[in-house]
């Protein structure tokens, strides 16, 4: 099998499917039609159509860039027992995360591009073409290990799909080095990522030392909830081989990143809070309010409500089994943390402004469009791919190449197809 | 990636060509080229269009591209604004490191000096673009950012309760904002002055956050400038227009003082509170000041080191 019969083969799988999987394409292709009109728009007046001023000049975009982030880098989560310790349940599933990876990090790519005011200038941050200011910039950096990290995880599933609709076992001296490379680089790109922030002096809401761990535990509660919600959603319509003990070994490691990341807050909160210095007016400003402004309060103990409820649903063996109250914990947690991210890690660390100045920000209707366009963008190429991957893993492809009908006749059980992706 | 309406320099037809002659087709120049024309951009754009999407560097630029380019832009400018433009890229003058003082004594916050400041440097008047921000504090709180206001509004300046502190860029001689440009287009010159590359800048806004002064402004829309308040003597890291979608910040007015002027807000001054010099050279007004009057800078802990000092002169 050449590329290009991998190519038609993957787009087969990709148009094939029932109604409900058209209706989500359709639903979609929507989204994406709505938000990118108002990109267009957004690129002809300026990003004056957001509410971002120069008191607040970051807001809505990069929070979502930072809560993406997180999220790709959880894969990890699931990359580090797959491979590294041969653990059963959880390998054959691995890909999955690193397909969620692929697409978080395309989201995040994106946002990152509506947001700057120049996008026909992009080209200035690429290394030897235009002039990267690298090592100074963090920013520099995180572009780097961004791409590297996209470019790492494309590799990796590229290679395991290719292998495995040849029905033919990965290429253990390509993947093995590659996956391990991978694990300091998903731990990196969210380290860079709060460096960029944590770096900046005149921030002080952003320049603690606590920033970078509380990235990483936030990115452990909500990278894995997608991913726990995913394989049911997997289990009931696939074949694919998800375990349920897969699923609870994630919900264990789940509850103790909960526990950190609310500890991590409660020391930052306990600091800010007992000191009481100059500094603690942006805390302030996003739990309780200042000077009649409380834009950001609602937000606030919404993040903190769904973090605690998320974190006694996972502590407790019993609700953690239940299939409902996992699902609600889930929710509640990733609701938790892109609150947490998308409005309460940007807007607060410009709120008072460096000269003091409260500028109450809110998304406008067009960074809410662009944002569910880039949402949407993302959850198609992880439609996409799991498309492609789906019938791979459980053995469904294996049988169609035998009897050369693809998606048609016998299914292959699910150890046939283990045995051919590994 | 959509290509933004074509900036303000489209009046450059002889662009691509000019600006590459000098050096042939160096290694940058081919991955550049070989780059977009992978992406199909470049084929279907006009002349004036691909000179500005493959504009380079202004630091990268030759004598003889720097030449080009205020060439193109005076021609841009003379169209839109009249024929009546001197364009100048003078570079710092040897043995000068430009320092500021400002006297909080004497300010009754008029803010002369800020409309002073917009008249000066082109800046949009719609959306409306301050480099100077004058801030209101009480009298009983001292210098306190946090019940400082800067929309006040009184009958008469100064009110007696209150004094005032206009701020601008700090003019850091350890900057952070040029530290985190990933593009580099902002940097500090010889001088000591921070400007800003406006054909380079990416608009990311990184370095706003990284501001502790509030210094930096960004042109959120179209800047609207009348025809008839355009100020036409133009620096080319200075006070010429700007585009959409990029970063800019005061220079010292690096037009005037490069060309042995004051900064505009020092002339305007109606009390003298604003004092400018060569701090280089120990016979010059702000030397004497540093010497004489007891001076301090705003956030001193963040280390910034700036060249904008404040003092009480009574």
């Amino acid at each position: 099998m050449g590329p290009l019969q991998f190519a038609t083969t993957s787009a087969r799988f990709v148009l094939r499917g029932g109604k409900a999987y058209w209706i989500w394409i359709a639903l979609l292709m929507a989204l994406i039609v709505w938000g990118v009109l108002a990109y267009i728009e957004q690129v002809q007046v300026g990003l004056i159509v957001t509410n971002m001023r120069d008191q607040v000049s970051w807001a809505f975009y990069i929070g979502n860039f930072t809560f993406l982030v997180g999220v790709a880098a959880a894969a990890v989560v699931l990359v580090i027992p797959a491979y590294i310790y041969h653990w059963g349940p959880i390998k054959e599933v691995a890909i999955l995360g690193e397909i969620l990876a692929i697409s978080a990090i395309v989201m995040c790519i994106l946002f990152v591009m509506v947001d700057i005011g120049r996008p026909d200038r992009g080209w200035h941050l690429i290394p030897f073409v235009g002039h990267m200011n690298f090592p100074s910039s963090v920013l520099a950096w995180d572009v780097l290990v961004l791409n590297l990290y996209l470019v790492l995880n494309l590799v990796i599933v590229t290679h395991l799909l290719y292998r495995g609709m040849q029905g033919r076992p990965y290429n253990q001296s390509l993947v093995v080095p590659l996956v391990l490379f991978s694990i300091p680089a998903a731990v990196g790109i969210h380290t860079v990522t709060a460096f960029l922030y944590a770096g900046l002096p005149g921030r002080p809401y952003w320049n603690a030392s606590i920033l970078a761990p509380r990235f990483l535990c936030s990115a452990f509660c909500s990278g894995p909830a997608v991913m726990v919600v995913l394989f049911q959603i997997l289990q009931r319509t696939t074949n694919i081989a998800i375990k349920d003990a897969a699923i609870r070994k994630i919900a264990e490691l789940m509850a103790y990143a909960m526990f950190l990341n609310l500890f991590l807050l409660g020391a930052e909160i306990f600091k800010e809070y007992y000191s009481a210095t100059e500094h603690l007016i942006h805390v302030q400003y996003l739990f309780t309010g200042v000077h009649g402004h409380h834009a950001l309060v609602p937000y606030a103990w919404a993040f903190v409500g769904c973090g605690i409820t998320a974190f006694l649903l996972f502590l407790f063996p019993a609700t953690r089994r239940n299939v409902v109250t996992l699902n609600l914990g889930c929710l509640l947690i990733y609701a938790s943390v892109y609150i947490e991210k998308g409005m309460g890690l940007i807007i607060p660390a410009f709120t008072p402004d460096t000269l003091g100045e409260i500028y109450v920000y809110t998304p406008t209707l067009h960074e809410l469009r662009i944002g569910a366009a880039i949402f949407s963008i993302g959850f198609l190429v992880f439609t996409v791919l799991c498309k492609i991957a789906i019938p791979i893993l459980t053995g469904e492809f294996a049988a169609a190449r035998t009897t050369a009908v693809p998606g048609k006749t016998q299914q292959w059980p699910a150890e046939a197809a283990r045995a051919a992706t590994h | 990636m959509p290509r933004t309406p074509v900036e303000e320099t489209c009046g450059a037809a002889a662009g691509l060509e000019a600006e590459h002659t000098p050096e042939g087709l160096s290694r940058r120049d081919f991955l550049t080229t070989l780059g977009l024309a992978a992406a199909g951009i470049l084929a279907g754009c006009s002349p004036e269009a691909r000179e500005a999407f493959l504009r380079k560097h202004f630091r990268e630029l030759s004598p003889a591209e720097v030449e080009t380019r205020l060439a193109n832009l005076h021609a841009d400018y003379a169209k839109r604004f009249g024929e009546d433009v001197s364009i100048s890229a003078a570079p710092a003058r040897e043995g000068v490191v430009y320092g500021y003082a400002l006297d909080l004594s004497r300010c009754i916050g008029c803010r002369r000096c800020v409309y002073a400041c917009v008249k000066e440097n082109n800046q949009s008047r719609d959306p409306q673009i301050q480099w100077i921000r004058v801030l209101e504090m009480e009298k009983t709180k001292g210098i306190d950012f946090e019940t400082a206001n800067p929309y006040y509004n009184p009958e008469r300046v100064p009110d007696p309760d209150h004094f005032y502190v206009p701020v601008a860029c700090q003019q850091c001689r350890t900057p952070q904002c040029t530290e985190v440009c990933p593009v580099g287009a902002t940097w500090q010159e010889p001088d000591g002055i921070v400007v800003i590359d406006y054909d380079w800048c990416i608009g990311c806004r990184y370095c706003m956050a990284a501001c502790p002064y509030g210094a930096r402004h960004f042109n959120w829309g179209e800047p609207h400038l009348p025809q008839a308040e355009f100020n036409p003597n133009l620096h080319v890291l200075g006070n010429r227009p700007r585009s959409r979608g990029v970063v800019e910040k005061c220079t010292f007015c690096i037009q005037r003082v490069r060309a042995g002027r004051y900064p505009a807000c020092v002339e305007i001054c109606p009390v003298g509170a604003r004092k400018f010099g060569n701090l280089i050279d120990p016979e010059s007004e702000i030397s004497r000041i540093l010497r004489e009057k007891r001076v301090f800078v705003l956030k001193s802990e963040l280390k910034t080191e700036p060249k904008f000092y404040y003092f009480y002169g009574i």
